[in-house]
């Protein structure tokens, strides 16, 4: 049986739960220069490995004929003890006396520079190795720049191997002289530079005897000195919509708080839209009672005052201390794609919880991570860094990353993948932004969505009209942009010329689709209400809306009970023979094949038939790279 | 400890998982959770009740490999009621005709059997786009590569070499074609902060993991290759002290993670959780 001995004390400090809070620290610098074989021994001599760990390791160093190395205590995938590099982002936890640490092994092979950002992104501090022997590389340099983009700014610098250059001081100044002042360069400071010997433990956690001439802090001294991350609490209210939960009778506002604090009380400010409602609860479960003030880094779970219209990506804070809401600014970006990228091309564009499409207007310069030197270019290759403007769709709401870092930077996506983030520097202003004609994009920009024509076909009496009222009501309280175009309406007013001839028919689909082609123009979402009963009509209404997003919606009842409803009377008197050409009686409806909604009223509800209906045009609206809800 | 407290540390590591349960069902289309009714999954339940204010809006998936403890099966139904679970169970019954079992075959042979092919298949069947796992980062080495969401190929498969840069909050937010992602609210957690976080919050979960005749349950996984370790802790709080003074791994009764050096890496990569 394979039990173990767990109550059996070992010499691992306990700590309290106070102390227990973790400091996550990423340790970078250029590949070969140590980092592995540093928190392999850091490990060790912090008496943070599982019992046999160490065994377990030499075990397999031997079966396959390789010297251990403390570096293998980490390499635990196949492909990186092959490669003798480590591929990814290893997370390893451990304690000094003061207090518990999360450590990020980030690799230093040029290949992996997206993973040496993943995990310098989360840390609060840093420790960037150089190899004594070999000094300042290319490595060392990139990944200060991305340090200093960030936004880690507790560095210490450990110059490793010093076993390798007889533990020399001239060395060791000279490799912090030059590195110094290239860090003060990026507005970076080290906190310290220490001389190190990982391989041998050598000032990591005990005091080396070979380098008397070093006064300064151990590594472990160094990183129990570090601070904690600032708290964001004192900042203006940043609360990202991450979503609207209607799972019962609350309609709940998620998000986290990502600066600043929240109350119930607080009057807010939704952006963009800038419209404005007050807290009413946290609904924090499992209750009774809910927090009285999250702060940063909470969840929220809010309901508010006024029911106004609210969707993911907005950026909730209090009126008197706003983000910017613009589409168009300057941005320091760090690229990571495998392709290029491009000036003029298009990408996703995601901040906080926005989402949205957004063009690189202008690559001003591009700037090489080692050197510095900055040269011209329409676009700009995997590893390196620029400086561009970014113009968006639509507007979005965001600070300056010297305001607020954490509402002033942004990840840039293609093909569903991140490739690359960035920083914003300046807002650029107004007198920037395009002239001349508006634009369809500039509209939908204003409205916060694209136009659509909604198309509702079936027999009179089928009940087209009140679905459509209904769906109007709904998108009209959603702060949506919406018409309705009813074909009883045009038929006493614009088709009063019109009878009920196939010829007739047809132009009076003509007309109703030129009115809401230029209802959809001005950034209607334009519901149409007319029987349209044939479908070779209909096709060219479709056609005729081909620049719009055309949704058709059948409400299909079947005749008996349009004619025992017959609201307005048509039936009698088309059996009457008082109305010639009556569809459905005197004249033929072609059903649609294909429409995007099939509403069968004899199975649907009215209120799912609106819902239906409203989750097509979300649907659709979404498919056209839109952030959009109704 | 007062409710209010934002910077302890268990509250950061629960804020964080409420955030990453949200962006996930935010993002995703099709959202199901599989439950092991282990510690992990448990604390996960807890955590997404917390994230959608009381109510779970996606289902839960328990692949029952026959051989789960009696116990489980009991805290199953029990855990059902309290927490309103929406649950599906999926067996491989073909693998258990065919006599697939621990008594004549090797660990991996079984658990790739009776657990990854019936979870593929539910995979297939429902049309999941994402999957909320309780993997946390110290549990393994092949683990700690793990990212908050983790794209998986159509096959299943995680391109450990080649992942998603995740920063600034910003995660995978779509499934590659015919995949799934694969999300983790727990990553950041140890086990020690499952168990003190399971004594803050009272959540329910199994005896098992308390001692019994000197022994108890430190993961629970199938019976027949799940062992106890020696150990008197019978409460939460001896189970706490315990573990602040262990430097055991927490798998170390789990027989199929030691069957080669690289079985844990080789179970991953066809699927395993």
């Amino acid at each position: 049986m394979n039990t173990q001995n767990l109550s059996q004390p070992v010499s691992s400090p306990s700590l309290s739960i106070e102390d227990h809070r973790k400091m996550h620290v990423v340790v970078v610098g250029h590949v070969d220069h140590g980092k592995s074989t540093f928190v392999g021994r850091l490990l060790n001599d912090t008496d943070s490995l599982p019992n046999g760990k160490i065994e377990q390791v030499r075990k397999n160093c031997a079966i396959e004929g390789m010297e251990f190395e403390y570096a293998f205590l980490l390499d635990a995938l196949i492909e990186e003890q092959e490669q003798n590099i480590t591929i990814d982002t290893t997370r390893i936890f451990f304690r000094t006396k003061q207090r518990a640490y999360a450590i990020i092994d980030a690799p230093g092979h040029k290949e992996f520079l997206k993973n040496m950002v993943t995990g310098a992104a989360s840390a609060s501090a840093a420790l960037l190795l150089i190899d004594a022997k070999e000094g300042v590389m290319d490595q060392s340099r990139r990944h200060a720049f991305l340090l200093s983009l960030l936004g880690v700014k507790q560095l210490v610098v450990l110059v490793n191997k010093m076993d390798l250059v007889n533990h020399d001081e001239a060395t060791y100044e000279k490799i912090r002289t030059e590195y110094s002042a290239f860090l003060k360069t990026l507005g970076l400071n080290a906190v310290h530079f220490i001389p190190i010997a990982a391989k041998h433990g050598e000032n990591v956690v005990e005091r080396s005897t070979k380098m008397n001439w070093w006064k300064g802090p151990t590594v472990t001294e160094a990183l129990d000195n570090f601070a904690h991350e600032d708290d964001l609490t004192g900042l203006p209210l940043r609360l990202p919509v991450s979503d609207i939960y209607r799972f019962d009778e609350r309609r709940i506002i998620a998000g986290r708080v990502e600066a600043g604090a929240i109350r119930p009380g607080d009057e807010l400010i939704f952006q963009p839209g800038g419209r404005r409602s007050t807290v009413r609860t946290f609904e924090d479960w499992p209750g009774p009672q809910s927090r009285e003030v999250v702060g940063t880094g909470g969840s929220a779970s809010v309901t508010l005052s006024e029911q106004i219209f609210v969707e993911r990506g907005q950026v909730a804070s209090h009126p008197s201390n706003q983000p910017r809401v613009g589409r168009e600014f300057r941005a320091r970006i760090f690229w990571l794609g495998k392709e290029p990228l491009q000036q003029n091309k298009t990408y996703r564009l995601r901040l906080l919880t926005q989402n949205v499409e957004a063009v690189i207007a202008k690559i001003e310069k591009i700037t090489d991570a080692s050197t510095l030197e900055s040269k011209e270019g329409t676009s700009v290759p995997r590893d390196s860094i620029c400086e561009v403007i970014v113009r968006a769709t639509r507007n979005i709401a965001y600070d300056l990353h010297n305001e607020c870092p954490i509402t002033g930077r942004f990840a840039l996506e293609e093909g569903g993948r991140i490739h690359g983030g960035g920083i914003i520097l300046d807002a650029i202003s107004k007198s920037e932004a395009p002239s001349g004609k508006v634009t369809a994009s500039e509209r939908g920009a204003r409205a916060g969505h694209p136009p659509a024509v909604v198309w509702f076909t079936g027999l009179s009496g089928s009940g087209k009209s009140t679905i459509a009222e209904a769906v109007e009501r709904r998108l009209f309280d959603a702060c949506r942009n919406v018409i309705r175009v009813d074909g009883d309406d045009l038929r006493v007013s614009l088709n009063r010329d019109l009878g009920f001839s196939a010829a007739d028919r047809a132009e009076s689909v003509r007309r109703a689709s030129a009115v809401a082609g230029l209802f959809a123009g001005t950034g209607h979402i334009t519901l149409v209400t007319l029987i349209a009963p044939l479908a070779a009509d209909r096709a060219k209404a479709r056609a005729a809306l081909a620049n719009h997003t055309f949704i058709e919606v059948f409400v299909d009842a079947p005749l008996a009970v349009c004619e025992s409803r017959d609201v307005k009377g048509l039936y009698a008197k088309a059996r009457r023979g008082e109305i010639a050409e009556f569809t459905g009686i005197s004249s033929p409806y072609e059903a649609p094949e294909a429409p995007e909604v099939h509403i069968k009223t004899d199975k649907t509800s009215q209120e799912e038939a609106v819902d239906l209906v409203l989750s097509a045009i979300d649907k659709v609206l979404q498919g056209k790279g839109d952030d959009w809800e109704v | 400890m007062s409710r209010n407290a934002q910077n302890d540390h268990l509250t950061r590591l629960e804020q964080t998982s409420i955030h990453v349960f949200r962006e996930a069902f935010a993002n995703f289309r099709s959202v199901c959770m599989p439950w092991s009714m282990g510690k992990d999954s448990n604390v996960l339940i807890w955590l997404a009740r917390k994230a959608f204010c009381g109510k779970i809006p996606f289902p839960l998936l328990h692949i029952d490999t026959t051989y789960e403890f009696p116990e489980m099966y009991e805290f199953r139904e029990k855990a059902k009621a309290i927490h309103g679970i929406d649950l599906i169970v999926r067996v491989n019954e073909d693998a258990i005709r065919r006599g697939i079992g621990y008594s004549t075959h090797d660990p991996v042979t079984v658990t790739h059997e009776l657990k990854t092919v019936p979870f593929k298949a539910a995979i297939d069947e429902f049309k999941w786009d994402a999957l909320v796992t309780g993997i946390r980062r110290d549990e393994d080495p092949t683990r700690a590569k793990e990212r908050w969401f983790s794209p998986r190929s159509a096959e299943g498969n995680w391109d450990y070499k080649d992942q998603p840069p995740e920063f600034w909050g910003q995660f995978a937010s779509t499934a590659p074609e015919g995949g799934h992602v694969r999300v983790q609210p727990l990553l950041e957690w140890t086990e020690l902060d499952i168990w003190e976080y399971i004594r803050r919050e009272n959540i329910p979960n199994p005896t098992l993991y308390f001692s019994r005749n000197g022994k108890r349950f430190r993961s629970l996984g199938c019976h027949p290759i799940t062992h106890p370790v020696d150990s008197p802790a019978s409460n939460i709080d001896e189970v706490i002290e315990e573990l602040k003074l262990t430097k055991t791994s927490e798998r170390a009764g789990r027989a199929q993670d030691h069957v080669g050096r690289n079985s844990m890496q080789e179970l991953r990569a066809k699927g395993f959780m």
